[in-house]
């Protein structure tokens, strides 16, 4: 069962994630978007979306902190529990919280004002509700295990990330999943679950972020030519011509 | 010196009669799809007036093009990269469906299926977006012919800028269209606020494009445009604009808004200018220098230095005379009336517009006097202020002087022409009161009001030999695209998700053919519209009307 739910699970979830991107990437430029609704409407908008963003990149920061970095890298730069504990459950908190206000409210916004609604997928409902999930449990996890301390102490950094780390080395660990409280199991099943379905939602947004932008020309010149139309060749069909060097 | 080919456009706003079939054509050819109901990437707005989007070129509000920073240089004006980059997740700047209008069907259906009653059944608006039934309160040409003006043209920010005097004569004064698509700049700020890079300016020809496949609809570039025309389709998510009709340019016919124009006001040609040049000349201090600056950058492609540049660069010969014969470079720089649209806006803007004299002339012969004496309408130009402050902020960021000349040129041409259609001795002194020969005078006449289609529009076809990089070549089969006939409109992800298709499935010689034809042909794959976008004006595209009786007949009488 373990084995099944933190190792096989896992690493088909990382298949579908990278084949996913490859392939949509491939299928499916032109629907790789952010499909933003701000035409729509931009009062709630307005105030939403930089909440959520900015909460969630804090959210993710503070994901590679606590997954990647190892506890005894922390501890080698002199960095005490006791600080890393507080880092953690208050920038974690504040960035979670604002993510929840400004997803709750980009949900509201999307149900209540006709047009956005009206512009909703299904998968669009599938990946918020994933990810309203995902979001609620994991805040319920710096909340519960953090501040109120129910269940007792419980150290994800000696758990639940070494466990992360392990499938990244080929060498997975998921007894140290089996052990880990409730909550913990329940916010990394559903966060597959959201990565599962990523390449296919519009989350897929998130790989072009256009760092680019800080350094390249502000005007970009393309020649006609570099393109051969707006097809691909068609196989078998290529041109007579001598070979380039 | 580094030389590069822009194609560009020139508008004669005294001939343009606002009947928006440029407008229509436009639609029907390129955003007459679900996404794009509201965009119109060619609108004619009657001036005064709010324009579309409403009050656009307030930019003090939308924060469009560039600016100047402390030190001199040049900076979009919404801010520069960090901040566009920290703003991405709500664009601040960007206007809403309400400041475009929301776009609206009828229920027509209900004319059909109503049940016999006493009223008469009304098709009531339905609102495109939310589907519900709305109330028509705004559009793209709501103050069309200055309607509702009391209320509106006060919100024109063009008039906010003339002085408060002049506002107040101005209700009994003067009306004319101002017709706008997309500027191609030569320092386009929509390219330069895209993120992504997706929105480019063609080497060969200038055309500004946006690459469907690498925008990712941060929407930046609607912000970044001074004269909104990057339009968001919020269906597909990605940003589209007007695309010059690159397809049809590529094989020389005239764009599909000039190709319509009831006023044949419209003039297609090349410029070539200096490539090196353009920063500098964007970042001049004064914005009353812009004007010059701008002309400055462009090079005279009869200067055998210039030919020569400009072949090193790889500009084909032919390319360079029709540089040579562009009525763009007439107009612009031999017979120096057209001037651009806000130059102030510092992306250099590269359609642009002689600017209407008729309001003159109207205001003349209203008072009973000769309205085609140049002493008469000279007097007028110097004495009426309002046309000419107003035509100021539009063309020449606020200086008279450049509008001034213009007026006074086509003045000087319909006194001139008057004498000779009368039979008179043609008078030198009025020619050479604005500084032309009589032969150039007629020159310029020919061009503005004979305006021969072979000469409004000098449109070198791109070279056969570079055909395979044609962007909308179709060497292969037509069909023979993701989907094939009859494309899925809708794919796994939301709208218009899945492969591109191409805009055009015509190739290079059936466009040709269809050029030299005489009969008007369209393509039968897309069973209910009409492909306006290869329509030549011959004939009627079929379609577009109902069969004729008669037609039916001899069909029938074919089959029997
Ligand atoms: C730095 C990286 C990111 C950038 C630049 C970015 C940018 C954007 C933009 C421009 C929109 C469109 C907003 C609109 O106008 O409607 C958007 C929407 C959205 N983004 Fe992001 N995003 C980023 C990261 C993320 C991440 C990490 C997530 C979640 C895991 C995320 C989830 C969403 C969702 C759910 C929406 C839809 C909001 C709605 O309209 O209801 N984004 N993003
Ligand atoms: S007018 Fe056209 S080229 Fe110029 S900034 Fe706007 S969209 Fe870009
Ligand atoms: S078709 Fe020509 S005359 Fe008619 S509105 Fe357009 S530009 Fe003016």
């Amino acid at each position: 069962m373990s084995t099944l739910l933190w190792v096989i699970v896992p690493y088909v979830v990382l298949a579908i994630f990278i084949v996913g991107h490859v392939w949509r990437y491939r299928y499916d430029k032109f629907g790789w978007t952010t499909r933003s609704s701000q035409l729509y409407e931009d009062r709630l908008l307005r105030w939403a979306s930089p909440l959520f963003h900015f909460g969630i990149l804090f959210v993710f920061l503070g994901h590679v902190m606590g997954l990647v970095i190892p506890k005894n890298w922390t501890d080698a730069i002199g960095m005490s529990e006791e600080l890393y504990h507080f880092l953690a459950i208050s920038v974690g908190g504040i960035a979670g919280f604002c993510t929840l206000v400004g997803l709750t409210l980009l949900i509201y916004r999307r149900r209540t004002t006709g047009p956005v609604f009206r512009a909703t997928t299904r998968m669009d409902k599938a990946m918020y509700a994933a990810l309203a999930l995902v979001i609620l449990l994991g805040l319920w996890n710096t909340v519960a295990g953090g501040v109120l301390n129910l269940g007792g102490h419980y150290n994800y950094r000696t758990g639940v990330s070494e466990w992360w780390r392990s499938i990244f080395y080929f060498q997975p660990k998921p007894d140290l999943m089996a052990q880990a409280p409730l909550g913990f199991q329940l916010h990394a099943m559903t966060a597959m679950a959201l990565f599962a379905m990523w390449p296919f939602t519009r989350l897929v947004h998130v790989f072009s972020v256009p760092l680019f932008y800080l350094w390249r020309p502000y005007v970009v010149y393309r020649s006609r030519s570099d393109r051969l139309g707006s097809r691909n060749q068609p196989r078998g069909w290529d041109r007579v011509d001598t070979p380039r060097r | 010196m580094r030389v590069m080919a822009q194609m560009a456009m020139v508008m004669n706003l005294d001939k343009c009669i606002g009947c928006h079939t440029c407008s229509v054509t436009c639609k029907q050819a390129w955003t007459n799809r679900s996404g794009t109901e509201y965009v119109w990437f060619n609108n004619v707005e009657t001036r005064p007036g709010q324009g579309y989007p409403r009050t656009y070129q307030d930019q003090d509000t939308w924060q469009g093009g560039w600016t100047l920073t402390k030190r001199g240089r040049l900076k979009l004006k919404a801010g520069g990269r960090l901040k566009n980059l920290a703003t991405i997740f709500a664009s601040p700047k960007m206007p809403s469906m309400s400041d475009y209008y929301e776009p609206w069907t009828y229920d027509y259906e209900s004319l059909t299926t109503a049940p016999a009653q006493g009223h008469t059944p009304v098709a009531r608006p339905k609102s495109l977006l939310s589907g519900k039934d709305m109330n028509i309160s705004w559009s793209a040409n709501w103050d069309d012919n200055l309607a509702g003006s009391t209320e509106i043209v006060p919100g024109d920010p063009v008039l906010a800028k003339v002085s408060s005097k002049v506002k107040l004569e101005f209700e009994q004064t003067f009306m004319f269209y101002l017709p706008r698509i997309c500027e191609h700049c030569l320092n386009p700020a929509c390219a330069a606020s895209c993120p992504s890079g997706a929105i480019y300016k063609r080497e060969e020809d200038g055309i500004v494009l946006v690459d469907q496949d690498t925008c990712r609809g941060w929407r930046k570039c609607v912000t970044g445009c001074p004269y909104k025309k990057v339009y968001f389709n919020h269906r597909t998510g990605k940003a589209e604009k007007c695309t010059f009709c690159f397809p049809r340019i590529e094989v020389g016919l005239p764009t599909v808004c000039a190709e319509t124009c009831v006023g044949r006001l419209r003039y297609i040609g090349l410029v070539l200018y200096d490539a090196d040049r353009v920063l500098a000349a964007a970042s001049v201090q004064d914005e009353k220098d812009l004007l010059r600056a701008q002309r400055d950058c462009f090079l005279d492609p009869h200067d055998s230095a210039v030919i020569r540049a400009a072949e090193e660069a790889g500009i084909a010969h032919d390319w360079v005379l029709a540089a040579q014969r562009s009525p763009i470079w007439k107009l612009i720089n031999d017979f120096e009336v057209a001037l651009p649209l806000h130059p102030e806006y510092r992306t250099m803007p590269m359609v642009w517009y002689i600017p209407p004299l008729s309001p003159v002339v109207d205001v003349v012969a209203e008072t009973g006097e000769d309205a085609e004496d140049e002493g008469n309408l000279f007097a007028a130009i110097d004495t009426l202020r309002i046309p000419v402050e107003y035509l100021a902020e539009l063309f020449t960021a606020g200086d008279p002087v450049p509008v001034t000349g213009v007026l006074r040129r086509l003045a000087a041409m319909r006194s001139y022409m008057r004498e000779i259609n009368m039979g008179r001795e043609p008078q030198e002194s009025i020619a050479s009161a604005v500084g032309m020969t009589g032969a150039e005078i007629q020159a310029m006449y020919r061009l503005l009001a004979l305006a021969k289609y072979d000469e409004r529009y000098v449109i070198p076809p791109t070279h056969a030999e570079q055909a395979h990089g044609l962007e909308e070549l179709a060497t292969e089969c037509s069909l023979d695209y993701d989907g094939g006939p009859g494309m899925v409109d809708s794919g796994p992800f939301g709208e218009g998700s899945g492969s591109q298709t191409p805009l055009a499935v015509e190739n290079f010689a059936a466009l040709q053919r269809r050029q030299t034809s005489d009969f008007g042909t369209d393509p039968s794959d897309k069973a209910a519209r009409v492909n306006l976008l290869n329509w030549d004006g011959n004939g009627s595209p079929s379609g577009l009307f109902p069969r004729r009786r008669s037609e039916d007949r001899a069909d029938e009488a074919d089959r029997s």
